[in-house]
């Protein structure tokens, strides 16, 4: 095109090109503006804190002089692996080493979101366990070494960003990649060793409990339900009948019936349907149970999202020649999906509060191993500084999913208006 | 302008019904290679309908469509070889706001025609260069202006290289001063010798640029013929009412 474009063309009356002014707001004028801004803010600010201070100081004398935290150290490596064997604990301590040291290298390599979640993860897991408890000398140094490794991971990463050749920091980006997609796989193989191996003994997964079990059945069930539920809601949109109408029945029969059902179902119904001599653990069957379940959920969310990506996006991928299949992939998902990140996240926030309910199947998940201690007359019936312990710990990470989740909506919304 | 007699698109009575709303009474139109056709009419006249058969967007369901010695059947072969042939800027623009100005025009290269990431950048940077704006390659859509989108799209559009584009009116979401911007484009393309068929109500746009203007009312092709003829000389009532209409503004 011979026209210059309008951007570029020198305007004939200046115009400066100026940077936007900074503004520096001081904690004084912050407190000012928020929270003392007219008379009725400032009583409400006022109140607000009073009440604070009512409710908040009962509990923090409690905490300080009366609780007795001795609880939560004495059973920790009950409340963390179950029954989990002691001498095969350096296979949990390794797999998180492994975590640790990849989350901090995408972390240095990626920055961003991987960073923030780095820190939090970092911080909480270092003041809860570390801080908290105050764990015996040996546990204490196994945590110190974690977090150096996640900083030490996060320096490499990071130098190898700022300052490798490009070649280097693509591989090492490629080998970063590949360990997070090889961790799950490595980290249940060796968790629960091969039955018969030479190197590992096998630690059958009835004895694994505790923290390790909730966040083992969270993270398979989080990752299997997923794709499930995007399969699920593309068929529900499918012209062959009998797809849309296979799925639509699975979906609203799982979405009429409690979660708790639906665990009964697998722990007690499920071997009738099997062949005689067949049985599936426990944990499997848990897994299933919270996967079938909350793929209907994200069924619907997903169908959502793909209902809010306009006609025109479609018309636009076929007018360019992209087959259905293309079509969805490239253009419909990733508009649908990123639409309903909170909604699909939330999902996984229950679900992962929910695996509080494999009592049911019976097993002893980090609350179920809690309650269990506390039926121990050593401690004299139930614990509300167990209880206390159990609630921060979920809560920290439900907060954390959430957290993330808001980043990742905003930082994949780039330029949407 | 004299062109080759050598058709590329051939319509001949094309019918289509919503439901029972008979939108496409009997469509006949031959449009040749290197012909600029522009289409005008009343809105709801079935012109947007018409281009969209074209490319399959909307499915005829009488009568019989051409392009480029394809003919338009429900095989889905044809239909996609058709649709590489056809590049198509819509009024909305469509951009695809999740991914950037480059990714939006290296998509179908890399995915339908199987061109090398590198390969379809380069390209996709001189199609920037010729609508003017490489510098907006690594933003995303919902960062541009109306006028700057609209030629990312038809910038995608020419990425797949293809021997027609459709234009469903491309300047009538657009503020004023972006319009010119786009129909400059727009006339550069005609004169590269591109096929184009234009639903458009820029009338000087189409006595300029147009080698045959044609006028739908209610689903029919009413009257079609050179701008200066159609301009100075209309022949039927309907057409001499909307030209009466759309000159006074
Ligand atoms: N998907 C549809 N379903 C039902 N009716 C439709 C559909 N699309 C178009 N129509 C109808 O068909 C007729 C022709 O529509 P079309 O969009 O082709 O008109 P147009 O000439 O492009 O008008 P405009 O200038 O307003 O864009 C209109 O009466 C419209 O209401
Ligand atoms: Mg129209």
């Amino acid at each position: 095109m011979a026209d210059v474009p309008a951007e570029t063309r020198t305007k004939p009356y200046g115009g400066e090109v100026l940077p936007p002014p900074t503004v520096r707001v001081g904690p004084l004028r912050w407190l000012r503006e928020n929270l003392f801004s007219s008379w009725w803010n400032s009583a409400l600010t006022v109140g607000a804190l009073a009440l604070l201070y009512v409710v908040g100081k009962g509990v923090l004398t409690w905490a300080v002089t009366e609780a007795n935290w001795a609880v939560i150290p004495a059973s920790l490596k009950l409340l963390l692996v179950g029954f989990y064997p002691e001498e095969e604990l350096g296979r949990v301590w390794a797999v998180l080493y492994g975590t640790v040291v990849l989350l901090g290298l995408s972390a240095g390599l990626w920055g961003g979101l991987l960073r923030e979640a780095a820190v939090l993860l970092g911080a909480g897991v270092g003041v809860l366990l570390g801080g908290l408890l105050l764990a015996g000398w040996g546990e204490r140094g196994l945590l110190g070494g974690l977090l150096l490794l996640l900083l030490g991971g996060a320096v490499v990463g990071g130098w190898l960003r700022a300052r490798a050749p490009v070649l280097l920091l693509r591989w090492g980006k490629r080998v970063v990649g590949g360990g997070w997609l090889l961790l799950p796989i490595g980290a249940v193989l060796l968790l629960r060793g091969v039955p018969g191996g030479e190197l590992w003994a096998e630690v059958p997964v009835a004895r694994w409990g505790g923290l390790l079990l909730t966040f083992s059945l969270a993270v398979v069930s989080i990752v299997l339900c997923f794709p499930l539920g995007v399969l699920l809601a593309l068929g529900r949109q499918s012209s062959l009948p009998v797809i849309r109408w296979t799925c639509i029945v699975y979906i609203e029969i799982v979405r009429g019936v409690p979660l708790v059902t639906v665990l009964f179902m697998a722990s007690l119904m499920l071997p009738l349907f099997l062949p005689s001599g067949w049985e599936i653990n426990k944990v499997l069957r848990a897994i299933a149970a919270f996967t079938l379940f909350t793929a209907a959920y994200v069924a619907e969310n997903v169908r959502g999202g793909l209902q809010s990506v306009p006609k025109g996006q479609i018309e636009a991928a076929q007018a360019l020649g992209l087959g259905p299949v293309l079509t969805t992939l490239l253009v419909v998902l990733p508009q649908a999906l990123r639409a309903v990140i909170p909604a699909n996240v939330g999902q996984f926030i229950a679900l992962f509060k929910d695996t509080s309910l494999v009592f049911i199947v019976p097993l002893l998940d980090f609350l179920g191993i809690a309650l269990d201690v506390l039926e121990n007359p050593k401690w004299g019936g139930p614990a509300r500084e167990m209880l206390l312990f159990v609630a921060l710990v979920y809560w920290f990470f439900t907060y954390f999913m959430s957290h993330m989740s808001r980043k990742l909506e905003r930082a994949l919304g780039v330029g949407e208006r | 302008m004299p062109k080759a007699k050598d058709p590329i698109i051939i319509a001949e009575d094309v019918h289509k019904w919503f439901g029972h709303f008979h939108a496409l009474r009997g469509i006949s139109l031959t449009v040749h290679r290197g012909e600029v056709v522009v289409i005008c009419g009343p809105s709801g006249s079935g012109k947007s309908t018409f281009i969209r058969t074209i490319n399959r967007l909307e499915e005829h369901q009488r009568g019989r469509i051409v392009v480029d010695g394809i003919e338009l059947t429900n095989d889905l072969k044809n239909i996609e070889a058709i649709r590489r042939e056809i590049g198509m800027v819509f009024q909305q623009f469509n951009l695809f706001p999740h991914l950037t100005v480059l990714q939006n025009i290296t998509l179908a290269p890399i995915w339908v025609r199987k061109m090398k990431r590198s390969e379809a950048e380069r390209i996709a940077m001189e199609l920037l260069e010729r609508v003017g704006i490489p510098e907006q390659a690594h933003k995303y859509p919902g960062q541009l202006s109306g006028g700057q989108q609209q030629r990312v799209a038809i910038a995608r559009a020419l990425a797949m290289q293809p021997k027609i584009m459709l234009f469903d009116e491309p300047t009538s979401a657009l503020d004023p001063e972006m319009i010119k911007e786009v129909l400059d484009v727009m006339r550069e393309l005609a004169r590269s010798g591109m096929t184009m068929i234009v639903v458009t109500h820029e009338m000087g746009f189409a006595r300029e640029v147009a080698d045959r203007i044609v006028f739908f009312d209610e689903g029919r092709l009413v009257e079609e013929a050179p701008p200066d003829e159609f301009f100075s000389n209309p022949k039927h009532e309907r057409t001499k009412l909307f030209l009466s209409q759309i000159l006074q503004h």
